[in-house]
């Protein structure tokens, strides 16, 4: 039916000439791009352009040793990863990394971490401010629980889940947070065709029903040109395209290093 | 209580009236479950009824509903009926294609639905159904930026606002409603042509559900889970119609997938569910006993043999040894009370199965421990009531005896006839088939074989069409064969060829859970269905099937000549959405032999394998051409061993 209305909004994440190396090996060099408020914005690239690098300078994983990153504002050399989660960015992770013995429920709790003020004592004796939270948190829960669909497992511990709803319950874990910007590391890698379309329609939804700025890596060229606004794309540490998907597409360079078309 | 209240709008109000503070629906809503008194959901359907009638629905109108059981959708048929409308539930899971047929037939043009899903089916539909004019959805995610359909929760709104300014019109429509006013309006399964809209009065289904009531003393304090498709008789007359004649409660699950956990916390006093769900109970409860420790399992192992033992005629209330009584008591404390809990059915004083036939093994395991699992005979044409088991009389190859104010009768050609305040008013513009499914004495013509046993139950055979000749003239009843070979739990589907032939041939789809749980252990290796269905393993299995069915088709007279000769198993699944199945899961034997005529060509001309390319049809709608080579096998019939009727 409609398609994403998402208007182009105010850039909030700006990264400037960043340059990442781990030792003499040279991961990113010299990578300018922005993200505007409510965008899809896609990473693509072959194995090892710097993909997951790049994801891992915005979350404050790594600092660049050149290079400005600038979010809502702010200017700075690098992020730090608890400011990072307090500024409403959020995660998944190539390698699900989710607490396999606890519950879905458990483990989306802890997305709501950071939102929690009451103290240690507090919460074991469950009284007061500790109770209020919890069930605040908890509604907060559900809903996403909700939203994405997972209620019939809810309280199965994930590693009894099969991959594809473990991606899900990450993504849960991630949207807890409330995030203003989330990062999804191939969100669709290892799944077969109909869980990739429940996962591009998540996306979506999460796009549109709570205005969230996504940014995603990922190897599914077909996904990335039909869900992302603007993709970016990454080439041995070296930014070789930016555009919309069909200006990517087009592009002579990208094709030559990425798509391989024969010539 | 005043007087005998005759339309549902008015027996709403009624409970509304006698029993405010009463809960009458829930539902399981973000984790927790959510209550609405019959107070509270008399004013949201007086709500909800303005709204329409601030939109323009009037007297006389159709409207559409679709979606899961929830509980707006059932306001909403009430709603609707109290506008002296005509609800017209349709089946969630059909695609668009299937749309325009039902609602181009009832010239739908509201409708409400769930969400987006069906609101994307229904724009898609409209291009090809001029009337439909107005939808109303309830859960608005993703809904945004669509337009020209609208939320309930606005509808709501509106009718509030239609309400202040209308003052008492609500209740001089309600008033305006007759007992003989058409109630809803159901559209068959189509296991022979297209659906056709059966309407049923008030009347009728306040008839079918009284008796109900009365038969199986059911009242406020019960408490049912309303999962079946909205659009199934059986869901109208549980979660609908003895639902405001009770007054009891009706809780409706959070998803389809989550039905089994919802069930456990609900314990519902009154359950209904067709064989299939039984069944795929039963063999969860298996698998995980096969998982348990040696200790629990022979535990399990003891006492399911004491409970086969006595344990049906305990609850029958037969004469029982005292040795056997303290047997089971134990048994009781042990493993049937853990095991009701587990499978939410602790509080159960009524269950009922209809729509297919139930195998003995799964109707005897239930009721051996303990769950009054009792089967009843009705259809969409009857309002789901014509037979009941009364308590205490329960047996497995009779469906009751005729229910109160039901007459039945069998012609000579042994079809079953019924007559009684709970037939149809009439087929939706089709005077043809009223005229001949009702005759002139007032019977309604059911197209089932049967007949009355010694104690006065019914027995069905088989559709009374289905019934055929061998080329031999023995009887041939394709159901009969086919729910023999389908109460093993390997086997999923069957189809029985044999009429004009000179023996039968049958088509099997293999149990993906149980066949599949099988070569788990086995160390069988498979890809998918295809697959796993190919293999000689598998075949082996499946003979040993039918092999059984057929020792026991040799002691069944003239049913001997039915044994199997010769079967294949499918390359893919039989399925609604390729047609091959109706809604509600029953095969439409003529469909699937035109579209497998090789297959059966192949059965009969002694063929060892045969290529096969069929076209199936995903649920996002795509399709795709799957080709097989299938492998057709041989049985091992027995002679006939007459004078003996199992």
């Amino acid at each position: 039916m409609s398609g994403p209305t998402r208007g182009a909004g105010e850039v909030i994440l700006a990264l400037e000439r960043i340059s990442l190396a781990f030792g003499g090996v040279k991961a990113l060099t010299d990578i300018s791009f922005d993200v505007r408020e409510h965008e899809i914005r896609a990473i693509i690239g072959p194995n090892g352009a710097g993909k997951s690098s790049m994801l891992n300078v915005i979350n404050g994983v790594y600092r660049p040793q050149e290079g400005t990153i600038t979010f809502r504002g702010a200017v700075r050399r690098d992020m730090n990863s608890h400011d990072v989660a307090k500024n409403g960015i959020a995660r998944t992770f190539q390698n699900i990394a989710l607490f396999r013995g606890m519950s879905v429920l458990d483990n989306i709790m802890t997305g709501r971490n950071l939102k929690m003020r009451a103290g240690i004592l507090e919460q074991a004796i469950w009284i007061g401010r500790a109770r209020r939270e919890e069930l605040a948190n908890r509604l907060k829960v559900e809903e996403v629980i909700d939203f994405l669909e997972i209620q019939h497992i809810r309280k199965t511990p994930v590693g009894r889940l099969p991959y594809g709803l473990q991606k899900r319950v990450e993504l849960a874990r991630a949207l807890a947070a409330e995030p203003t910007l989330l990062l999804l590391d191939e969100p669709m890698a290892g799944m077969n065709v109909e869980e990739k379309q429940d996962m591009c329609r998540f996306i979506l939804d999460v796009n549109e029903q709570y205005g969230t700025t996504i940014v995603l890596i990922e190897h599914d060229m077909g996904v990335v040109m039909d869900i992302c606004d603007r993709v970016v794309v990454l080439d041995y540490g070296k930014k070789i395209g930016d555009g919309t998907p069909d200006e990517v597409r087009a592009s002579k360079t990208v094709i030559d290093a990425y798509l391989g078309v024969a010539h | 209580m005043d007087d005998v209240q005759d339309t549902f709008p008015r027996l709403l109000l009624q409970h509304a009236r006698v029993r405010p503070e009463h809960p009458a629906t829930r539902e399981k809503d973000l984790g927790i479950w959510q209550t609405w008194s019959w107070r509270e959901v008399a004013d949201e359907v007086r709500a909800l009824a303005c709204g329409l009638a601030a939109h323009g629905f009037t007297r006389g109108m159709h409207l559409a509903i679709v979606g899961d059981n929830r509980p707006r959708l059932y306001w909403a048929m009430v709603a609707a009926q109290a506008l002296g409308g005509v609800p017209v539930p349709m089946y969630q899971d059909a695609p668009a294609v299937d749309f325009v047929y039902v609602l181009n037939d009832a010239a739908i043009a509201y409708a409400i639905v769930e969400d987006q899903e069906q609101v994307d089916k229904l724009l898609e539909s409209r291009a090809e159904v001029p009337t439909l004019a107005h939808i109303f959805y309830d859960d608005p995610r993703g809904l945004r930026h669509y337009e020209g359909v609208t939320a309930y929760d606005r509808l709501v709104e509106d009718g509030r606002a239609f309400d202040r300014a209308h003052p008492g019109w609500y209740e001089a429509e309600v008033a305006k409603g007759r007992s003989d006013d058409v109630s809803v309006m159901l559209y068959t399964s189509g296991t022979t042509g297209r659906p056709k809209g059966v309407r049923a009065s008030h009347a009728a289904f306040i008839a079918a559900a009284r008796g109900g009531c009365e038969f199986d003393r059911l009242d406020a304090s019960d408490s049912v889970l309303s999962y079946l498709p909205m659009a199934w008789v059986g869901d109208h007359l549980f979660s609908v119609a003895q639902w405001l004649v009770a007054g009891f409660t009706i809780n409706c699950p959070e998803s389809g997938d989550t039905v089994l956990t919802d069930l456990r916390e609900i314990g519902p006093t009154y359950y209904f569910a067709p064989p299939r769900v039984f069944e795929n109970l039963l063999t969860q409860v298996t698998i995980r006993m096969e998982d348990a420790g040696a200790l629990k399992r022979w535990l399990y192992r003891h006492f399911m043999a004491v409970a086969r033992r006595c344990g049906a005629e305990i609850l029958g209330g037969k004469p029982v040894s005292m040795a056997d009584r303290l047997h089971y008591a134990l048994g009781n404390w042990l493993v049937y009370g853990p095991l009701r809990n587990v499978l939410g059915m602790s509080r159960i004083r009524v269950a009922y199965t209809a729509g297919a036939a139930i195998g003995p093994d799964l109707f005897r395991f239930y009721r051996s421990i303990g769950i009054n699992l009792k089967q009843l005979y009705g259809q969409t044409e009857t309002c789901a009531y014509a037979c009941l088991q009364p308590d205490g009389d329960v047996k497995l190859d009779a469906v009751g005896i005729p229910a109160p104010g039901v007459e039945l009768k069998i012609t000579a050609g042994g079809e079953v006839l019924v007559r009684g305040p709970m037939l149809l008013t009439e087929y939706y513009n089709r005077p043809d088939a009223t005229a001949e499914s009702i005759d002139a004495e007032g019977y309604f013509h059911t197209g089932d074989a049967g007949f009355l046993d010694d104690s006065g139950q019914l027995k069905i055979i088989d559709r009374a069409k289905d019934v055929g000749r061998l080329a031999s003239g023995a009887m041939f009843a394709p159901n009969y064969i086919e729910n023999k070979l389908k109460f093993f739990a390997h086997i999923k589907e069957a189809v029985a060829f044999g009429d004009g032939r000179d023996r039968v041939c049958a088509f099997v789809n293999i149990d993906m859970g149980s066949v599949g749980n099988w070569a788990e252990r086995r160390g069988l290796a498979y890809s998918g269905y295809t697959d796993l269905a190919a293999k000689p393993e598998v075949y082996a299995l499946v003979r040993e099937c039918i092999e059984k069915t057929n020792a026991e088709l040799a002691h069944e007279g003239e049913l001997a000549q039915s044994q199997v000769h010769r079967f294949l198993i499918l390359h893919k699944e039989l399925d609604p959405d390729d047609e091959e199945l109706t809604r509600t899961r029953k095969v439409r034997r003529g469909f699937v032999a035109d579209k497998y005529a090789v297959l059966v060509d192949a059965l009969y001309a002694g063929r060892d394998v045969q290529h096969i390319e069929t076209l199936v049809r995903f649920e996002d709608g795509r399709s795709r051409m799957v080709a097989a080579d299938i492998v057709i096998a041989d049985a091992k019939t027995y002679p006939a061993l007459s004078g003996k009727a199992a």
